[in-house]
């Protein structure tokens, strides 16, 4: 018997899978995937350290809640990974704390 | 003794923020026995809305400036003496305070204002255009000047309110939280025995009005008539940074603003870090009563103020705003001291947007009143009857 | 649909706009299209759905997105009704649009909405009446090791599956409170997923020994029915009474501890067994999602399950002049409630008579609503399987050892002073997560209120500085 997979499920049939870049290795996506998404099924589940503890994060509440999905996305930190899609070529690099350490002084 | 029978109660505190917190600190420090009352939690009013600021560098010489020059001196010392560690635990910051002038006018108003304060005891060094970004990374070019006031501090007021108490209560003193005050009591001859809540009676010959925004009422319940009312202020606070802001800083007009008469809305950016990581942006000023509608001017113009002195900020998020009411008075000075009118009753209210860094200042002085004492500072110009009634 | 200025000034306000675009939203949407009301609906989302509707995007290209809900066609009717309606120019649907405050102004309202991080991604929308139909997150109640990897909430699990067709992991626990972990794990093991246990903190349906009540609410009962059997079928095994207490593991989850509870929810001690498992989704029911009315100053009450919801009127509406509330921020109640709830609050502020049968359905959904809160409100216990070092708040790493240290030795009795304190409640999610947890542990010597969030969500501070913009932006 066929493995049930969600999109077995759904009986999906998506348009053909692209990458998106992380920590500089090429992740698959499929289009209209979320970035978490596209982590999620590579078996990626933290991309996020903390401020204080520097302990490793991901997804939590999926929905833009509890902002614990944060990453650097394009160069941008602080962007909630739950809600973005995944783009071709959209470069996420784990965030370190608040993200923001270029502007230290 | 009977382990249960309360001893007699020297004073009570009306006012758990940070200026009832430095009352009963000081006083039971020289053994009296305290009990502080408040209708809402620790830092439940003005204290719990603001930034925390202990500043010199905004005040002209006279009365106000000798108080927080002697708040500064006795911050430092709370800071060293508590433990060791509470200056870490309220977040104490000597980081000093950096106000900039856009324009050589602004620079040449600076430096009169700066002479004027140097003459009192301040400290305040200037700094020419091309040096403030050396002071201040971030800072937007072009700037004409400023001065760099190194006394200026800041703590984070809800802990220094809090810290103050816990050391009081080590002294002895009672934290009644969640009670109002509704009566204050007083004898045949008019002296002051004690208040009433909505629970018990604190019987003591001393009542210290601490009331904040609620000062007015409170004094009215003894019987005398103590102007305090309403400024309102926002304060932005943007996503966890690191340092990217070392010093307070401000712009020259924020020192007009504080000393305005005018009712209307004023602001003019007061930006600081913090160490739990966000950057605070105050302050607007306006006198709408108890509004607590979020106004979209007052985000607005802070947000276009704190982007032109730190361009840096206009690309982080604010997660929060804060909100609050600086209980004032018509001359802008608070009322400290003695009330010559009803003995037993001592003023700490009407501090306007300075009521964490004049707290200890108030509550020391206060204390010394209470003993007997000579107090270190003239409260004359701080006396309660100074108001016209009605 | 490009608008020239005066354009612009002609449509400058709509009749109605409605704030999120789930069920209740969306009913409303369509009802309110239906009676003649220009109505724009705003949503943070990319598409119509909400978190109940919330399916796959079209480039995954489901064929049977409606195995992943129940009466999907339910939805699929409103959508196309929308449509219509969108075509007609009688609505609009905005997705990306989060709305961060609402602003009263002499005829009516400003919704202020961010749409991204650029200054030129502020939207204001202005419209006569607001619906809020902003829906519900999760509630959490920590314990130790929640932050790990691969923890993740049992509504996210399901959106994370429901949009992008992924799983955190091949065995996953279902665990905490609430009608919610049933269909998550209805919909986690008809996706492949392994389901070693659904660990459930209270005696279950406690609301099915009021009978009366569930009878007259047979969808609910086939819902239930629906979950029971898929779990049956693929050896889900059902744990009463009990509560995952750890999670175990370094850089994720490798598996959990569950011990039995007591009636108040306190760890039953040596009744600890380990299960391992590559994730856990967990969750304690729902929680209005309703700050945009709070802070405008909205009546609340607090439900049987603890949680604050807006209060409302019969005709649903909130105790700020012109502003409705439909859905789970009414209390939670389930998708079928927030569309009879949408249905109604459109008619309300359109000023038309609803049905008799639409007001009875209302009514009886929300009873049992409350029914259902009651059985599944947290018991005072629950703290015994906390730890000193466990974190409260996910944000700001505060421990519980930090918030007791602040309502034992510095007088904080209430959330806000707990905040104040502690910093738990100050990070990104501004207390969402941590907030039930906080509330709990400070005890209520002081009444507190609702939480106020005067933002509704983060907002650049180079769009608060671009202020309002002046006319209706209709950039689609």
């Amino acid at each position: 018997m066929r493995r049930r997979t969600p999109a077995g499920l759904v009986e999906a049939e998506p348009g053909p899978a692209h990458h998106i870049e992380f920590d500089g290795r090429a992740v698959p996506a499929l289009p209209g995937q979320s970035i978490a998404a596209a982590l999620w099924a590579d078996g990626v589940l933290a991309w996020r350290t903390t401020r204080v503890g520097g302990k490793p994060r991901g997804a939590f509440c999926g929905i833009g809640a509890c902002f614990d999905c944060l990453a650097v996305v394009d160069g941008r930190p602080n962007q909630r990974t739950c809600l973005l899609p995944a783009e071709p070529g959209t470069t996420v690099t784990t965030q370190e704390g608040h993200g923001r350490a270029d502007l230290a002084v | 003794m009977l382990k249960t029978e309360r001893p007699p109660l020297d004073l009570v505190v009306v006012g758990a923020g940070v200026v009832g917190a430095a009352c009963a600190y000081y006083a039971a420090r020289a053994g009296l026995a305290v009990a502080v009352v408040d209708r809402g939690p620790v830092a439940g009013g003005t204290t719990g809305a603001g930034e925390g600021n202990l500043l010199v560098s905004d005040k002209e010489p006279g009365p106000e400036l000798d108080l927080a020059l002697l708040s500064t001196r006795l911050w430092r010392e709370l800071a060293e003496d508590l433990g060791g560690d509470l200056g870490a635990a309220v977040e104490y910051e000597p980081k000093g305070g950096v106000v900039v002038a856009s324009t050589a006018a602004g620079q040449e108003a600076l430096r009169a204002f700066a002479a004027g304060q140097r003459a009192v005891g301040v400290v305040a060094e200037e700094v020419p255009g091309e040096r403030l970004r050396e002071l201040e990374p971030h800072l937007a070019p072009g700037l004409a000047g400023g001065f760099h006031y190194p006394q200026d501090a800041q703590v984070q007021p809800a802990l220094a309110a809090a810290h103050l108490l816990r050391a009081a209560r080590r002294m002895g003193a009672e934290l009644i939280t969640g009670e109002t005050v509704t009566a204050v009591d007083r004898g045949p001859d008019g002296a002051v025995r004690g208040v009433r809540t909505d629970r018990r009676r604190l019987a003591a010959p001393a009542v210290v009005n601490a009331a904040g925004t609620w000062g007015g009422e409170l004094a009215a319940l003894a019987g005398v008539h103590l102007p305090v009312m309403p400024r309102r202020g926002f304060v932005l606070v943007t996503e966890p940074l690191p340092r990217v802001v070392r010093h307070k800083v401000y712009a020259a007009d924020y020192v007009a603003n504080v000393a305005s008469g005018s009712a209307g809305l004023e602001t003019s950016a007061v930006i600081e870090g913090t160490p739990g990581g966000p950057v605070l942006i105050g302050a607007s000023r306006e006198r709408v009563g108890f509004d607590r509608t979020l106004s979209q001017e007052v985000l607005r113009r802070l947000a276009v103020q704190a982007a032109e002195l730190f361009p840096v900020l206009a690309e982080v998020a604010v997660m929060r705003v804060y909100r609050g009411f600086r209980p004032y008075l018509p001359d802008h000075l608070p009322a400290i001291g003695a009330d010559p009118r009803v003995a037993g009753l001592y003023h700490a209210c009407g501090h306007e947007g300075a009521g964490i860094g004049l707290a200890p200042a108030t509550g020391l002085l206060i204390s010394e009143q209470l003993t007997g004492k000579q107090p270190e500072q003239d409260l004359t110009p701080f006396r309660a009857d100074r108001f016209p009634a009605g | 649909m490009p608008t020239s200025p005066s354009e612009a000034h002609d449509s400058s306000a709509f009749d109605l706009a409605v704030v999120g675009a789930g069920p209740a939203g969306l009913a409303a949407a369509v009802t309110a299209a239906d009676l003649g009301l220009r109505c724009v609906l705003l949503d943070g989302g990319p598409s119509t759905g909400g978190q109940y509707y919330r399916h796959p995007a079209p480039g995954l290209g489901a064929a049977r997105p409606d195995r992943l809900h129940h009466h999907w066609s339910a939805y699929t009717g409103l959508a196309e009704r929308l449509a219509a309606h969108e075509g007609a120019g009688r609505a609009a649907f905005r997705g990306g649009h989060q709305v961060w405050a609402l602003e009263r102004t002499g005829d009516g309202f400003a919704v202020h909405v961010t749409r991204g991080p650029e200054s030129t991604d502020r939207a204001t929308v202005r419209a006569r009446s607001v619906l809020l139909a902003t829906g519900a997150y999760e509630r959490q109640l920590p314990f130790p090791g929640w932050t790990l990897p691969g923890v993740v909430t049992a509504g996210g699990a399901q959106a994370m599956l429901k949009a992008g067709l992924v799983l955190p992991g091949r065995r996953i626990v279902v665990a905490g409170s609430g009608p919610l972990l049933l269909a998550a794990a209805s919909s986690l093991v008809t996706a492949g997923a392994e389901v070693p246990a659904v660990v459930e903190a209270t005696a279950y349906l406690g609301y099915a020994r009021r009978p009366g009540v569930l009878a007259s609410v047979p969808g609910k009962l086939v819902e239930g029915a629906g979950h029971g059997g898929a779990l049956l079928r693929h050896g889900v095994r059902l744990r009463p009474r009990s509560a995952v207490v750890e999670a175990h593991g370094t850089d994720r989850v490798t598996g959990v501890t569950v011990a039995r509870l007591d009636a108040d929810w306190r760890p039953v001690p040596g009744t600890e067994r380990r299960i391992d498992c590559d994730a856990l989704a967990v969750g304690h029911g729902l929680l209005p999602q309703i700050d945009l009315a709070t802070e405008l100053g909205a009546r609340t009450r607090t439900g049987p399950d603890g949680a604050v919801a807006l209060e409302v009127d019969a005709r649903l509406r909130t105790s700020v002049p012109g502003l409705w509330s439909a859905g789970e921020t009414n209390g939670v109640g389930g998708a079928d409630l927030a569309l009879a709830e949408g249905e109604l609050a459109a008619h309300a502020v359109a000023g038309a008579l609803p049905t008799a049968p639409l007001l009875r359905r209302r009514a009886r959904l929300r009873a049992f609503a409350e029914l259902m809160a009651a059985a599944h409100r947290p018991g005072p216990g629950w703290t015994g399987w906390l730890r000193p070092d466990t974190d409260v708040c996910r944000c700001e790493e505060v421990p519980v050892s930090a918030v007791r240290e602040a309502v034992d030795e510095l007088g904080a009795g209430d959330p806000r002073t707990v905040k104040l304190l502690t910093r738990a409640g100050m990070g990104w999610c501004q207390g969402r997560m941590c907030g039930p947890a906080v509330a709990c542990l400070a005890g209520s010597v002081v009444a507190s209120g609702p939480d106020r969030r005067p933002l509704g969500c983060p907002v650049p501070l180079s769009q608060l500085a671009a202020g309002p913009s002046a006319e209706f932006d209709d950039r689609p």
